[in-house]
């Protein structure tokens, strides 16, 4: 069959026969062949253990982009509260990025699972394959003679050189995964490294040029829809606590009532107390 | 007639399946030539599916070359194009 199935038999097989010409005769062929299965088993151990050290890499950035999630959440509050609304909508759109982000992470988590998965259960025939190797390989040494042992013995050995070959496909296919995650995880290193506003008043509208480009980037929709949200809890712009602060408090509905906006009048207090406190008591 | 799906396991098929198993393979082969990837996948898709279908699974214990080897179920058709062409998928 020339198609897909007999180009790969083809090429496997070549490979194969390539891997038991480097031994004479049979009986060093059964050893070379063994030692080989025992090495790529081997080979794959280290192929799960790197899987699984990558996957709990990511695990630690998703970890770390969902407290950055939290922060930025806390920071748009804050910022909005203060009456900055430009600010808030900075660090939603930060959000929007770092959880988009997340995401990601999550679909390449759950890949590295899979493949992960698939080594051990890969592993595991391997070794069943390797038993039975070496339990034929004894029979046939001790059974057949030398013209007939050649026979089942490249029979035995194309056997489990195609497991071998097989699996070597499987590792590679893994590491080919996760290569591609290592790059993945620098360039999210470097979102998380971009951090959230470590200090509310070094960073002004349009000050920071990653933000610039987030802004570009983000969906500005989502971002709108959550700041309204956030306006809503927070009752900005309306009978409001913060009515100083917002657009103008429209008509006036919290009337003449003594409205100094909390976040000023806190400011006030705090700073006032430090001084009048001891004051106070003297 | 023993087939191997890369990365999954041995099937049994018997000989009765070797026509409908040879139109399959061509049609994946043509398929792939043409550079659909979404044509390529359903065609190669109902291959597996049939090997799958049709053949009795070869046990962990049973140690035994394939007469036919199909490329991974995840392949891409670049890889599966490469297949023809290049090296081939089985790493050396």
């Amino acid at each position: 069959m020339p198609g897909l199935s007999g180009r790969m038999s083809t090429v496997v097989k070549a490979k194969i026969s390539k891997l038991l010409d480097r031994a004479e005769d049979p009986a060093e062929t059964l050893e070379y062949s063994y030692q080989k299965q025992i090495e790529l088993l081997q080979n794959v151990k280290k192929g799960i253990a790197d899987v699984v050290t990558s996957k709990k890499r990511l695990q630690l950035q998703e970890e770390k982009l969902q407290q950055q999630v939290v922060k930025l959440d806390t920071q748009a509050r804050q910022a909005l509260a203060a009456g900055n609304e430009e600010l808030a909508r900075m660090a939603l759109e930060r959000k929007n990025t770092v959880q988009t982000e997340l995401q990601g992470l999550d679909t390449q988590i759950a890949q590295l699972e899979d493949q992960q998965q698939k080594l051990t259960d890969n592993e595991a025939k391997l070794r069943t394959k390797i038993e039975q190797f070496r339990s034929k390989k004894e029979v046939i040494k001790a059974q057949y003679s030398a013209a007939e042992a050649q026979v089942r013995i490249s029979e035995a050995a194309t056997g489990v050189g195609e497991e071998m070959a097989d699996i070597g496909l499987a590792m590679q296919r893994a590491t080919d995964k996760v290569e591609s995650m290592r790059a993945r995880a620098d360039a999210v290193q470097e979102l998380e490294a971009a951090g959230t506003f470590e200090d509310l008043t070094t960073l002004g509208p349009g000050e920071d040029d990653i933000d610039r480009q987030l802004r570009q980037l983000s969906s500005s929709t989502v971002v709108d829809s959550e700041l309204a949200k956030m306006k809503a809890e927070l009752g900005v712009g309306s009978s409001s606590p913060v009515g100083e602060l917002g657009a103008g408090s429209e008509g006036g509905s919290a009337g003449a009532a003594p409205a100094p906006a909390p976040a000023a009048a806190e400011e006030e207090a705090s700073g006032g107390a430090d001084a009048s406190e001891p004051g106070a008591r003297q | 007639m023993i087939v191997r799906i890369s990365t999954e396991g041995q099937y049994e098929l018997g000989d009765g399946d070797t026509d409908q198993m040879n139109e399959l393979d061509n049609d994946a082969v043509a398929s792939c030539e043409s550079g659909d990837e979404a044509r390529f996948r359903a065609s190669f898709d109902r291959l597996l599916a049939y090997v799958r279908e049709k053949g009795r699974p070869i046990p962990d214990s049973e140690l035994a070359p394939s007469e036919l080897i199909l490329p991974p179920p995840d392949v891409s058709l670049e890889e599966a194009r490469e297949e023809f062409s290049g090296e081939g998928l089985i790493p050396g």
